[in-house]
């Protein structure tokens, strides 16, 4: 008894300094920044910087490419969203319905943009925007296209998770059996029954495209990150802190994921 | 088809017991890939009645099930309801209810939810839509259940619901894909008579798919046994027992011994007694008579013909194994406190009580091939 309470009590330092050191490594970059930006300027500390990011009439004087950047992110974030949505809930709920085989495909398909690097990607993408911009003008929020195929790793497993959750099939035909045509299906069974997948899914794609700089540098438009790499270049105090700012926001929408995931993950069937 | 153009039946505007209309199924094939799950099947369902299909795993039953319910499309044939064709028609516009062998409720919805969910894709008014979900879950003994979760409800609990769920929009026909078995042996035979007694009170025509044979002979009117993508025999529980059409019938429902015989015109003499033949039996010469073990009167003998191997007590009845001169191994049912009175290497007279047997010819595989 004795030798197991003092293994478990060494496994509970082990674990402690593993996180200890793991948040040190995680942190110490976000307070060197937080050290930069409430640096004044005859030494000591001042919220200067701060209040000038969080005062929108300054930025928009001062600052226009900065909320121009917020304002396309923002765009960027929804339409992102949207597409991957609308593009992946049904397509990965009929193939689970109806061609079980192609599951192995479309997973590989959607997981090839992880093994190609931004570059390649925009290499692949320039022909196609010359398209775009053609048809659709010059506009930074047509980046969404392109962001759809960068989020599509992390979103089809997300959804995946969320549909091997559920008998997708079974709730699909009883639907069926009771009257719902496939519109009814989708509204008001599946979707419903992946409500944290969809959330999870919506989540990470705002965080990667919060946090995306090489493509919409590479292909000249603007987002937040390209912002805050030009403003970089003119007040690098208030550039890092709206790069924290972004990071934390980032953080925030990934904790209130896990959250969410954690309060549905406690619903659990009763046995009798 | 929008839901306003659904089927809305009188008996869910009236909240009133459905009424079973005809079911026909016609030369219905479909395959998948080289596998012919339905090879011909032509099946007649009168209103009202309740059929169960019984079979071995692959012989296609589930097909027919949700051929009929517009969930699978045949590759040919036709299916009828109330005399409409409606091979062509898809599921949500069929009007039939389903429970199926999965747990279906959906899990975001309470019980009442679930219950109303047909009802108000048909936009019953909610005072009507109210009163017939308050009369389904009176039917299936859970009223006081209608505001809990399919996850807070047991196995059992979740197929009444799922049940409630199907017969609130009072289909036309009711379709049940092995609804009881996820379930432990007990409730599964409580909601197999509750299954029955609803199916007789609302009166619904009623098609039920199992592999357990038990559950079919209790509750149906008819019961047809599939083979191979095709029907056996459809014939009342008692008739399919007592009176198989074929040795695979005779085989797959109850238990049934393989003993050699000389037959002669309509009888058979076996164990040293004549019994009585089924219609389709061989006619003369050798044969295997498949008789079932409750059919053979075993009684303690010094001088029998056979040995005890072994006897069973299995609760309301007992069983015991017995080998004949000839090596035979017979199965016979004996009385439950018969049991202790037999031990092994005991003798045992065997004796053929006079019900009818099946024939067959004794150089055929009886599994296999059908009497002449």
């Amino acid at each position: 008894m004795k030798l197991r309470a003092a293994r478990r009590r060494k496994q509970t330092i082990f674990r402690r300094v593993v996180v200890g050191l793991i948040g040190l490594f995680f942190a110490l970059p976000l307070l060197a920044m937080v050290e930069f930006t409430t640096r004044a300027p005859g030494g000591g500390r001042t919220l200067q910087t701060w209040t000038t990011l969080f005062n929108l009439a300054a930025i928009d004087a001062n600052y226009p490419e900065l909320k121009t950047g917020i304002q396309a992110s923002a765009g960027l974030v929804l339409l992102t969203v949207a597409i991957m949505l609308v593009m992946l809930v049904p397509t990965m709920t009929w193939i689970r319905l109806r061609v079980p085989g192609m599951r192995r495909l479309v997973e590989f398909i959607c997981l090839l943009p992880l093994t190609i690097p931004a570059i390649v990607l925009v290499v692949g993408l320039a022909p196609v925007y010359a398209w775009v911009a053609y048809f659709l003008g010059e506009s930074s929020l047509w980046l969404a296209f392109a962001y759809v195929v960068l989020v599509l790793p992390y979103a089809y497993r997300a959804l995946d998770a969320g549909l091997s959750a559920i008998d997708v099939k079974t709730l699909a035909e009883a639907a069926r059996s009771l009257g719902a045509g496939w519109p009814t299906v989708m509204w008001r069974i599946i979707l419903p029954n992946m409500r944290t997948a969809v959330l999870s899914a919506s989540f990470l794609s705002v965080a990667l495209v919060l946090g995306e700089f090489t493509i919409a540098n590479l292909f000249s438009r603007e987002n937040l990150q390209v912002a805050i790499n030009q403003l970089g270049k003119r007040d690098d105090s208030l550039a890092t802190a709206a790069a924290l700012a972004a990071l934390i926001l980032a953080f925030i929408v990934l904790f209130a994921m896990s959250f969410v995931g954690a309060a549905r993950g406690s619903h659990r069937p009763e046995e009798n | 088809m929008s839901p306003t153009q659904m089927p809305v039946s009188d008996s869910v505007a009236g909240s009133e017991p459905g009424h079973g209309v005809a079911v026909t199924l016609f030369d219905l094939h479909r395959s998948y890939g080289p596998i012919r799950a339905l090879d011909g099947l032509t099946l007649d369902i009168a209103p009202g009645e309740f059929v169960a299909l019984l079979g071995p795993s692959g012989c296609g039953k589930t097909t027919v099930l949700r051929v009929l319910a517009g969930l699978e499309d045949a590759d040919s044939g036709r299916v009828e309801v109330g005399g409409k064709d409606i091979t062509s028609v898809p599921t949500n516009a069929r009007d039939m209810g389903m429970v199926f062998q999965a747990y279906s409720l959906f899990p975001h919805m309470t019980v009442r939810q679930n219950v109303e969910f047909g009802l108000r894709l048909r936009r019953i008014p909610s005072t009507r839509r109210s009163t017939r979900v308050s009369e389904m879950l009176d039917l299936v003994e859970l009223s006081d259940h209608a505001d809990r979760y399919a996850h807070q409800l047991s196995g059992g609990q979740q197929q009444r619901v799922a049940l409630a769920r199907a017969l609130a929009i009072a289909p036309q026909v009711l379709l049940l894909d092995e609804p009881l078995s996820a379930l432990d042996a007990k409730v599964r035979v409580q909601l197999r008579d509750e299954i029955r007694r609803i199916q007789l009170e609302v009166g619904t025509t009623t098609l039920f798919v199992t592999h357990d044979q038990e559950e079919a002979l209790a509750v149906a009117d008819r019961v047809g046994v599939m083979r191979a993508g095709n029907l056996e025999q459809l014939a009342s529980p008692h008739d399919l027992y007592a009176r198989p059409a074929t040795p695979f019938v005779a085989d797959f429902v109850g238990l049934t011994n393989r003993l050699r015989a000389t037959v002669d015109h309509e009888r058979a003499n076996l164990l040293g007694t004549s019994v009585p033949l089924l219609p389709g039996s061989v006619q003369r010469g050798a044969a295997l008579v498949l008789i079932r073990p409750e059919s053979i009167a075993v009684t303690a003998d010094p001088d029998g013909r056979a040995t005890v191997v072994t006897a069973s007590f299995l609760g309301a009845t007992g069983s015991l194994y017995a080998v004949t001169e000839s090596g035979e191994t017979v199965l016979a049912q004996i009385d439950n406190d018969a049991v202790a009175t037999f031990n092994p290497g005991d003798k045992v007279s065997l004796v053929p009580r006079p019900n009818p047997a099946l024939a067959v010819a004794a150089y055929a595989d009886a599994s296999l091939v059908a009497p002449d």
